[in-house]
């Protein structure tokens, strides 16, 4: 069922002030860059409820992404460290549910940090296709849909 | 509802990578479009248009933007919309253009990832909510905390403005660490000439309170709002009462007990003292850790000479609460004690320069007393041991600073041209001395100061030397300076009879308590951190607090009074509205729902969640719940990610619109 043109989909969760600017940067600074990530806006990566990166993956996504301000610039004083304290214990129940941890990725990039989040994104693609599309949701879907057919 | 699509090409800038008519004919087929259309340049005037006419003959209820970031353009396509008649919070910006025409260059992809943006932007404006900003009422009063160059500056700008200030100084009188020196740099005028007028215009002004030997306590509330508490130490001499006439500092038994704060450790004074002659106020202060009356409640002799009866040994501290709309921090620094340090400490300390071990080893401020008219010398460079004038002086550069295995990793800034002035005020005054400078660089950039370096060393023939100095010791009443020459690349030795250390400047003792009770940022050093360090230097990442001066990094006097200027005109920015406007992106409880577990409160940065107790007509209890202060909100959303059923929300990014942005991503 593998398919030849297949291009895996990363769903990326960025904080307003420090990520989302960074990625701004790399785009004004023309850094080029894989185009499979998309990026969805949050004011600080302490908004993100981790039923947002289950949903992602539910969703199709071979790949979750988050990134916010590096420990100690949080624009909203310590809301990173908060997400980072959630992601600690989260990452571990993500395997208990079946999904393989090692598709889920955390970064810090600043503002200024252009070439980095060009690097993460670029990195976080390539493992994703390595890592070949992630199926299991799916595939419990047609289960599901069979069994109540 | 009906949602609008506008597409920018934004010249070729979008246009090349993304095929941009593609994107509008995909948008129209999304579900609740009713309009797409793509243009060449859809910030300018005729684009604008086009998005409003389109809003108002297809009455449009949102407005999805594919162009630049956010960043940029947010703002224009708001207002743009807001003046067609649809809620500013109804529109939302789908990056193109730094998140995918510029960082592609496959058009195909490029193109697919652009209606994906677009989707997802239409999917969340669906579940956004018309807004009104939240408006908050701005308190026209200042506070400055710290009454040295910085904060008299500040203070006096924003009186002079026509506002209220209230000016806080923890020491007894106001004019910090410049009325310690003796002449300034570059131009060699004398620093309490200079001062001590405005000392004096603050305290004689009518729009400012000042508040001396008084420290702030408490800070709560917001930009525009702060309530703020302050510690009136007491005195026991009372100020209505006092007038100054010195009787009682002459007539003080107790006369070596002290040694004097502004002299460094130079001199003594009393128990009962102003700090300096020129103090402002001139009221004195009892130093209750060497007078006669608090150890045996014997002596009293101040009472007695007193013609005002201002003695008041019974007199308390006094807490004073004041409402204020800005605050601006001058708290200044202090120099690096390098004396050895204990073990257990971060920063090692120069045991081997011997400060505080020898007399005759003294730091920048101490030499500054020395060479000062109002010192303990009256001015005669004299070396502490036995007031002798020193024949041979060495001065060391950089004892902290720039040397991170031993102090700190930055430059103090002052300290090379402070040193040319100690140099050039030593061979003015001691013609047959011989002044030398170790030195690792001259950075003397600024108005006329490479010129001021250069004449300390061309006209009064003080000798440079680069290189650092290993070690200081005793010999035959002489200090031997052992150090290396690393131009000419040899030993150096020394025998000279004064040492003055450059020492490091470092924030204020309990700078970062300050700090975190005013719940602004600071460094790893100590020093308060600004939002952005070029574009908004002065101000803090908490609004209506602003810096001025050497709290916020190493500065001289021309550059702290420029930036207390610059933080007195961010206050009166603040005071030329009477209420503020801000984006109404705060969280929001969920009453009926809320079981009152208050995790949320426990994970706010801002205390901007309280208690809120329900209770029923009859006005009996039913529950307490979570209630978010919108003033104080931010708007992080921590409480919204934290909260265990789902009962605050933050509006503008609630869990219905970031679940149909992750699903307007899943395949369909």
């Amino acid at each position: 069922m593998e398919d030849k043109n297949w291009e895996p989909k990363v769903t990326a969760f960025v904080c307003n002030w420090c990520t989302y600017t960074g990625a701004d940067l790399a785009g004004t600074s023309r850094m080029k860059q894989q185009s499979n990530a998309r990026l969805i806006r949050v004011p600080c990566t302490g908004r993100i409820d981790p039923l947002f990166i289950i949903k992602a993956f539910e969703g199709g996504a071979d790949a979750v992404l988050i990134s916010g301000c590096h420990p100690g610039d949080c624009h909203y004083n310590s809301g990173n460290f908060h997400a980072r304290r959630r992601w600690i214990f989260f990452k571990e129940l993500l395997d208990f549910v079946g999904i393989d941890s090692k598709r889920l990725y955390f970064s810090w990039v600043s503002a200024s940090e252009g070439k980095k989040w060009v690097d993460i994104v670029n990195g976080v693609i390539d493992s994703a296709k390595s890592e070949g599309p992630f199926l299991k949701y799916k595939n419990l879907t047609k289960e599901i849909e069979l069994n109540n057919e | 509802m009906k949602i609008g699509v506008f597409i920018c090409h934004c010249g070729e800038n979008i246009g090349k990578t993304v095929d941009c008519p593609k994107v509008a004919r995909a948008s129209a087929l999304m579900p609740g479009v009713v309009y797409a259309e793509d243009y060449k340049y859809m910030c300018s005037d005729p684009g604008q248009n086009l998005i409003k006419q389109a809003i108002k003959e297809k009455e449009l209820d949102a407005v999805v933007v594919g162009s630049c970031s956010p960043h940029m353009h947010e703002k224009t396509f708001r207002k743009a919309c807001s003046s067609a008649g649809v809620n500013p919070f109804m529109v939302e910006i789908a990056n193109l253009r730094e998140h995918c025409s510029w960082i592609h260059n496959d058009i195909n992809s490029a193109t697919s990832k652009a209606i994906d943006l677009i989707r997802i932007a239409v999917e969340k404006v669906k579940f956004n909510e018309p807004l009104i900003p939240i408006r908050v009422p701005v308190t026209k009063k200042a506070l400055v905390i710290g009454g040295g160059i910085s904060g008299i500056q500040a203070a006096l700008d924003i009186a002079g403005a026509g506002y209220q200030v209230i000016l806080v100084e923890k020491e007894p009188s106001i004019g910090g660490h410049m009325s310690q020196l003796s002449e300034t740099f570059p131009t060699l005028d004398c620093s309490q000439c200079i001062l001590t007028p405005r000392m004096v215009e603050v305290y004689q002004h009518p729009n400012i309170k000042l508040m001396t030997y008084s420290e702030v306590q408490n800070v709560e509330g917001f930009i525009g709002n702060f309530k703020v508490t302050i510690r009136k130490k007491t005195r026991h001499v009372n100020e209505e009462l006092c007038t100054g006439c010195g009787d009682c500092i002459q007539k003080c038994p107790i006369k070596k007990n002290a040694s004097s704060e502004f002299d460094e450790g130079l001199a003594k004074r009393p128990a009962i003292y102003v700090p300096f002659p020129q103090a402002v106020p001139n009221i004195p202060v009892i130093d209750t850790s060497v007078c006669t009356y608090f150890k045996s409640g014997k002596c009293q002799m101040c009472v007695k000479v007193c013609g005002r009866g201002a003695i008041d040994f019974k007199q308390e501290d006094r807490l004073v609460e004041e409402e204020v709309g800005a605050i601006i921090i001058a708290t200044g620094y202090k120099l690096y004690s390098i004396d050895k340090k204990p073990d257990d400490y971060i920063y090692k300390g120069y045991g081997e320069y011997g400060y505080g071990q020898y007399k005759d080893v003294v730091n920048g401020l101490q030499f500054e007393r020395l060479a000062s008219a109002s010192g303990p010398t009256a001015g005669e460079i004299l070396r502490p041991s036995d007031k002798k004038p020193p024949k041979k002086i060495v001065f060391i550069q950089c004892v902290g600073s720039r040397d991170e295995s031993k102090g700190f990793s930055y430059c103090s800034k002052i300290c090379c041209m402070y040193t040319a002035k100690h140099a050039m005020l030593y061979k003015h005054k001691v013609h047959d001395g011989e002044a030398y400078v170790f030195y690792m660089d001259i950075r003397a950039g600024g108005k006329m100061y490479e010129e001021f370096v250069r004449r300390a060393i061309e006209e009064d023939g003080v000798k440079y030397i680069r290189g650092r100095v290993s070690r200081i010791y005793e010999d035959c009443g002489k200090l031997i300076i052992k150090g290396e020459d690393t131009i000419a690349g040899e030993a150096v030795e020394i025998d000279a009879d004064m040492v003055v250390l450059a020492t490091a400047m470092i924030p204020q003792e309990n700078a970062s308590q300050l700090a975190q009770l005013l719940g602004v940022p600071y460094d790893k050093h100590g020093f308060f951190q600004e939002v952005h360090p070029k574009l908004r230097p002065v101000e803090t990442s908490t609004g209506g607090i602003f810096l001025a001066g050497a709290c916020h990094s190493p500065r001289d006097i021309p550059e702290s009074v420029a930036m207390a200027s610059a933080a007195a005109a961010k206050a009166l920015v603040l005071f030329g509205s009477d209420v503020l406007e801000r984006e109404p992106v705060v969280a929001k409880v969920n009453e009926t729902t809320c079981a009152g577990c208050f995790y949320c409160q426990k994970v706010c940065a801002y205390s901007a969640i309280e208690r809120k107790v329900l209770k029923n007509r009859n006005g009996n209890f039913i529950k307490e719940v979570a209630y978010v202060n919108s003033s104080l909100c931010q708007g992080c959303g921590t409480c919204n990610a934290t909260c265990p059923s789902k009962s605050v929300e933050l509006i503008g990014f609630k869990d219905d619109q970031i679940f149909a942005e992750i699903l307007a991503l899943a395949e369909v």
